[in-house]
């Protein structure tokens, strides 16, 4: 009698196969890393935010115990090494390109931001290379420094680049201004508001690492480093910086401790430790210390935004009208001009039939760190500032503001839908998310429970998001119309071993999203192979042939598409030599789950009998057929993909102390079709921790000289087990029309949601102060201004 | 050099250290014992805790040599000699309380101190408050939270196995 093995296809909650390391500590991170003769390097950064490098004196730092080199901006010109490059062009309003100042890897002449490295020493432990980094003399000439849009932009603000007039980046738009404003010509009411979106530093568990390596037989560098993408980080540093060729390079991230975007980008450190590994021929590794993350991480959001909506009498949306100022700090990141153009933008359509909208976004250089895509990327921004702007909509038409969110939706019969701001929507059913939403967050008891909390002296509030975003990132062709210098396929091997076991290569990157666990679902679902038979390589571009790794929850619809992909070819070879074993037609041979049929017959061939055949070709096709069962596929998603649904936040304010207390938060997302039901329902609950992170406790402070106020985990207030309540997610599932797997992406949806419903929640709760706006972090100090601001008033 | 000796998961060790040497250093550089992670630099992130005499501590602000002659147990420690996995770690798997597994070590060797220090039982609310000194920044805590609480149980012998996570 057989017994059925548990289900680890597509919709089981397989538990992670990679938690077993993870959870004995035989995880393999880059700081783990350590080679024979290793040397440490330590970075000396900026204390200025801005100031001229007069001279820097390393003289006494080479001399001290266990030195090596000490280098500088100077000795990198010297050898001709590259800027650090942008990946995306913005265009200005006017067709001219953007502005792309220099990023050189160690500042030369200029430091731009407190943390902007300035030397590197090198020595044989990490604490020989950080004294002697402290005995770096440098002689700044400390400028003003413009740590603000505002201060950057105003007559007269210190230039931060050479030849960039204004500090301004790049002045964009979309839409058509003139049809815009006849809109709003004619509209019944129209809505304004000014939002700040709070500036954050992504703070991932793991900090920033890299090993740099050199061999001097084979002439190949090897560079270990936390990286979402090392494909992408072996083309940017070799093509770019080090003029290293691709065959000469390779890239591994191996486990990283967490991205949300940071690790996305080509940072200084990597071609630090990789150039000066070939210069001494020794290894050389760096690891940050959680003070440099602060100020070397990317950080993410800081947009500054007005937006009006104009209504007719009933209502429905006539026009969308923004004006969005977007930090990009001190130089351009990898990918920062493409967040709040292309992927900020273009969402603000949301979830709604608003039929005309004009977006201008201004760039701004400033004396801070630069600024990257976080978490969401331009999505939370635009979802913030929308679902503000609704519930503001609601409160001055009188109108419910769900029953206002009904009467703009996109109905549910509209779909393919084309927006005016680009995006072509292929499915989605906002209706069913806000119904599922509401009813399992019992909105309609809320008026009892706020009651409730009345009676112990306690101000509730509840707040509602119905949000959208694009992900699965992104058509190769659409993207490189509108800047980007890169494509953004994805690809995936298939490696049918002879004995039937499979390995996976993958071009996406895992930093906790299980795609050792749900990428080998896939296999065990199209093949029949079990999980246990499946291995998934991922992070290195010496196993993998290519990919672009992984952010913008891309990973799935993008590189498990690829997967599928190479399945089809690996099915579409297995036919033929099932064909040939069986003696059949291939017309007549069916596939399903590892076994290969004669249609209507008996006749069958396990996976295994055709893996066998392939690589030990005695009875074959040798004529028509290779050997082998090992098939690549590279896929270019034809549209972005565009999961959306309703988030609905509950909070508790104590009017004593103005704390804001998360006492319910219900999720229900469209993600498309989900393959491991557990890890969609984590991803979900960490976005959304990020996102109640960003409306309520976190928010990045510079003083007005541009000193990081906020530069550690005693002074940034990252959420922490007792600031969250429990968390009801659910899913309710339109299919991806346009991918073989029908999966839209799950990776982000909680921090582009949630923060707009927390803070409507909170305004919400606040309703007899008088609260219109309200800028993210609510801090308890903001709420307490508010409520004993507004107590004098009424005393008043 | 000062010389420490201690045992580190059952295992005798002696090394030489610098006076501002670490544990958390000890550890992950001279006995490459390197589940223990560094996360932070100002002792706010748990992602180093080990246990000390039993008693949960951040590795990142004890001097190797303030271990000197002391018994220490790291995550490479916990799972028995046959590879079965401790509870709380067994509990964490089923329940998905872990993402990218760098908090993990640090997470595990917590919950387990919070538990024993709360033999007859322990509250959502103290597990939330219990874990103060580690961030976590994929989970969001709440797989973590129950996790925890599915440990307790087996951990105080309430029950036999850890029970199954809904589905």
């Amino acid at each position: 009698m057989n017994v059925a093995a548990p289900f680890e296809g597509i919709g089981a909650s397989v538990r992670r196969k990679e938690d077993f390391r993870f959870l004995q500590g035989r995880g393999a991170y880059t700081d783990d890393f350590n080679r024979q003769g290793q040397l440490h390097a330590w970075i000396l950064r900026s204390p200025h935010a801005h100031a001229r490098i007069k001279g820097v004196d390393t003289a006494a730092a080479a001399k001290m115990p266990g030195v090596v080199a000490v280098y500088t901006g100077a000795d990198m010109a010297r050898d001709n090494l590259g800027g650090l490059p942008c990946g995306w062009q913005i265009h200005n309003k006017d067709g001219s390109p953007m502005a792309e100042p220099p990023h050189p890897v160690l500042a030369h002449e200029k430091v731009r931001h407190v943390g902007d490295p300035v030397a590197v020493a090198i020595a044989a432990t990490r604490e020989q290379a950080r004294d002697a980094a402290e005995a770096i003399a440098v002689d700044y000439e400390v400028l003003q420094a413009a740590a603000t849009m505002a201060d950057a932009q105003k007559p007269g603000a210190p230039a931060i680049h050479d030849g960039v007039a204004g500090n301004l980046c790049y002045d964009w738009h979309i839409g058509d201004k003139a049809v815009v404003d006849a809109a709003f010509a004619g509209a019944a009411k129209v809505v304004s508001l000014d939002l700040v979106n709070n500036r954050l530093i992504p703070n991932a568990m793991e900090p920033r690492a890299a090993l740099g390596e050199f061999d001097r037989t084979t002439g190949e560098y090897t560079l270990h480093t936390t990286s979402q993408n090392p494909h992408v980080i072996r083309l940017l540093m070799g093509a770019n910086v080090l003029h290293i060729p691709e065959s000469k390079l390779r890239v591994v991230a191996p486990d990283v401790g967490g991205g949300f975007g940071s690790k996305i980008y080509h940072y200084a450190e990597e071609a630090i430790v990789t150039w000066s590994a070939g210069k001494l021929g020794r290894p050389v590794k760096w690891t940050a210390d959680r003070s440099e993350s602060f100020m070397s991480d990317a950080h993410g959001r800081d947009h500054v935004s007005k937006a009006e909506l104009a209504l007719d009498a009933n209502g429905k949306i006539l026009g969308l009208r923004v004006h969005t100022q977007a930090n990009m700090g001190a130089y351009l990141s990898t990918f920062a001009p493409c967040v709040p153009t292309y992927l900020y933008a273009t969402l603000l359509a949301g979830v709604y039939t608003t039929p005309v909208i004009y977006c201008e976004v201004k760039a701004v250089f400033t004396n801070t760190v630069p600024v990257d895509a976080y978490r969401g990327a331009g999505r939370p921004e635009a979802t913030f500032l929308l679902e503000r702007l609704m519930d503001v909509a609601a409160q001055e038409t009188g109108i419910d503001r769900v029953d206002l969110r009904r009467r703009n939706f996109i109905p549910t019969d509209a779909f393919p839908y084309q927006t005016p701001v680009a995006l072509q929507y292929d499915s989605g059913n906002y209706h069913a998310t806000l119904d599922q939403a509401l009813v399992a967050s019992d909105w309609a008891g809320f008026e009892a429970r706020r009651a409730e909390s009345e009676k112990r002296g306690k101000l509730r509030g509840i707040g509602i998001s119905t949000y959208l975003e694009a992900c699965g990132i992104a058509p190769s062709a659409v993207v490189g119309s509108l800047g980007a210098r890169a494509g953004l396929y994805e690809v995936g091997t298939i490696r049918v071993h002879p004995t039937g076991s499979v390995t996976v290569l993958t071009g996406a990157h895992s930093h906790g999203q299980g795609h050792e666990t749900t990428f080998a679902q896939l296999v065990a679902d199209k093949l029949g192979v079990p999980i246990a038979q499946v291995d998934v390589v991922h992070g290195d571009t010496a196993k993998v042939p290519f990919g672009m790794g992984t952010y913008g929850s891309r990973s799935l619809a993008v590189g498990g598409s690829a997967m599928m992909k190479a399945m089809d070819k690996i099915i579409a070879k297995g036919k033929r030599i099932a064909a040939h074993l069986m003696e059949a037609s291939v017309d007549d041979i069916e596939f399903e789950r590892g076994t290969f049929r004669v249609a209507g017959t008996d006749k069958t061939k396990a996976l295994v009998d055709i893996s066998v055949a392939a690589y030990v070709p005695h009875n074959y096709p040798i004529e028509e057929l290779e050997p082998g069962l090992d098939e690549t596929a590279f896929y270019d998603p034809k549209n972005f993909t565009y999961p959306g649904g309703c988030h609905i936040a509950e909070v508790e304010i104590d009017p004593d102390t103005g704390k804001v207390s998360m006492v319910n938060f219900t999720a229900v997302d469209d993600v498309g079709r989900v393959i491991n039901p557990m890890i969609v329902e984590g991803q979900v609950q960490g976005g959304i921790a990020q996102g109640i992170g960003q409306a309520l406790l976190e928010t990045c402070v510079y003083d007005a000289n541009g000193q990081l106020l906020s530069g550690s985990m005693m002074d940034y207030t990252m959420p922490r087990a007792d600031d969250l309540a429990p968390v009801s997610v659910a899913t309710h599932t339109t299919l991806c029309t346009h991918n073989p797997l029908g999966v839209k992406g799950c990776g982000e949806v909680g921090a582009i949601g949630s923060p707009p419903a927390v803070i409507n929640a909170v305004v919400d709760a606040l309703r007899d102060y008088g609260v219109r706006s309200l800028d993210m972090p609510a801090t308890p100090s903001k709420i307490w201004r508010i409520i004993n601001g507004g107590r004098r008033m009424a005393a008043e | 050099m000062p010389q420490v000796t201690l045992t580190v998961n059952g295992q005798a060790h002696t090394a030489e250290v610098e006076g501002r040497t670490l544990l958390v250093e000890l550890l992950r550089e001279k006995l490459r014992l390197t589940g223990t992670h560094v996360g932070c630099d100002t002792s706010q992130c748990g992602a180093c805790v080990v246990h000390i005499n039993g008693e949960s501590v951040k590795s990142c602000t004890t001097l190797a040599v303030m271990a000197d002659g002391a018994n220490v147990t790291t995550i490479e420690g916990l799972a028995a000699a046959d590879g079965t996995l401790h509870a709380m770690q067994e509990a964490f798997r089923e329940y998905h309380a872990l993402q990218c597994g760098f908090c993990t070590p640090g997470m595990v060797m917590s919950a387990i101190d919070l538990v024993n220090k709360h033999p007859d039982g322990i509250t959502e609310q103290q597990i939330r408050e219990g874990l103060e000194g580690n961030l976590c920044r994929c989970t969001g805590y709440h797989n973590i939270v129950k996790a925890i609480a599915a440990a307790a149980d087996v951990m105080h012998g309430k029950r036999t196995e850890i029970a199954r996570a809904a589905e």
